[in-house]
């Protein structure tokens, strides 16, 4: 049991307990969102009061707040209890190729240290690639009104146009980084 | 305690995210670059047993633990709103290699940058809410 947690997690497997978690959610009377959470963080802040986009009851929010949590501690635990000492996750060697032509060496961990590595914390192109990343992230899930989970498994699964759309908009968007803005920031 | 299942569904999210590798830059730009199937499969997987079920819950108008229908809300109609937006997040899914889910995820795995990215997650929130009545949607 614990070896099979602890290798690496088939696409069939983890796609498998992703819908799972969808249901789960469902038959606890709460729909999969993650991205809700940052608008929540927003009204909990007090936003409410100066925008009215976060002026709503987030109390109501607060079971999405502590899936949060749990998915931090998820992270944690599957690092440190489910992970394999100096284990390197097994990347394609054509995306290898092309990272190293943008600057970034082969993988070491999950991460590259280019980007996350804590030594980059003093780096300030690091911090403006990681906080630009981070707004259009942030603004963009909320403009289409959701992630990830929001559309592309719970919208999809219910067969929503909307969600279609966005996933189709969240593939271009991801395309024009990868080839276009890329070249420009990296290498 | 009325939380604590929640808090044990996300415990389960998180490891299923580190454990698939969907919380990885690498894959991330491995999916965009179409060379390898398998974010395609994880996704494929989640979105085809998500289809299933959730025609079996309207088919047989199941009920959740209250007691209370399983509802489906409709998203309003627009295609600007969707294409757009979807469009700045798809830019910053690639730029971070993380969405809002594996950015938390990664911070218990232990990568600390990424506090920075989802601090800057909740800022992009926060702009859009302030900018709203100015956006086409």
């Amino acid at each position: 049991m614990i070896d099979f947690l602890i290798q690496p997690w088939s696409w069939w497997f983890s796609g498998l307990v992703i819908s799972a978690v969808m249901f789960i959610l469902l038959f606890f009377g709460k729909s999969f969102g993650f991205s809700a959470n940052l608008r929540t963080i927003c009204a909990a802040s007090g936003a409410g009061k100066k925008v009215e986009f976060f002026n709503f009851d987030w109390k109501k929010q607060v079971w999405n707040l502590v899936f949060l949590i749990g998915a931090v501690l998820g992270g944690f635990i599957a690092a440190n209890f489910l992970t394999p000492e100096g284990y390197v996750p097994q990347i394609a060697e054509s995306t290898i190729t092309d990272l190293q032509a943008l600057g970034f060496s082969a993988p070491e961990s999950i991460q590259p240290g280019e980007l996350f590595s804590s030594s980059q914390a003093t780096d300030p192109k690091v911090w403006l690639i990681l906080a630009v990343g981070g707004l259009l992230v942030g603004f963009g899930a909320r403009y289409a009104g959701g992630c990830t989970s929001g559309h592309a498994i719970s919208g999809i699964s219910d067969l929503q146009i909307p969600s279609i759309i966005a996933v189709v908009g969240f593939f271009i968007g991801g395309l024009v980084m990868t080839f276009l803005i890329f070249p420009f920031i990296f290498g | 305690m009325k939380f604590l299942k929640y808090l044990l569904v996300g415990v389960v999210f998180g490891i299923v995210m580190t454990k698939s590798e969907a919380i990885s830059w690498y894959r991330i730009q491995e999916m965009f670059r179409f060379q390898d199937f398998h974010m395609y499969g994880i996704i494929g997987t989640a979105v085809t047993l998500g289809v299933i079920g959730v025609a079996l819950i309207k088919k047989f108008k199941m009920r959740d633990v209250q007691g209370n229908p399983i509802m489906f809300f409709p998203k309003n109609k627009s295609i600007a709103r969707y294409l757009i937006g979807g469009t700045v997040f798809g830019l910053g899914w690639a730029l971070s290699g993380a969405c809002p889910g594996p950015m938390v995820v990664n911070i218990g795995y232990g990568y600390f940058m990424f506090a920075v990215v989802f601090l800057f997650a909740i800022i992009g929130t926060y702009i859009y809410g302030a900018i709203k009545h100015r956006l086409p949607h």
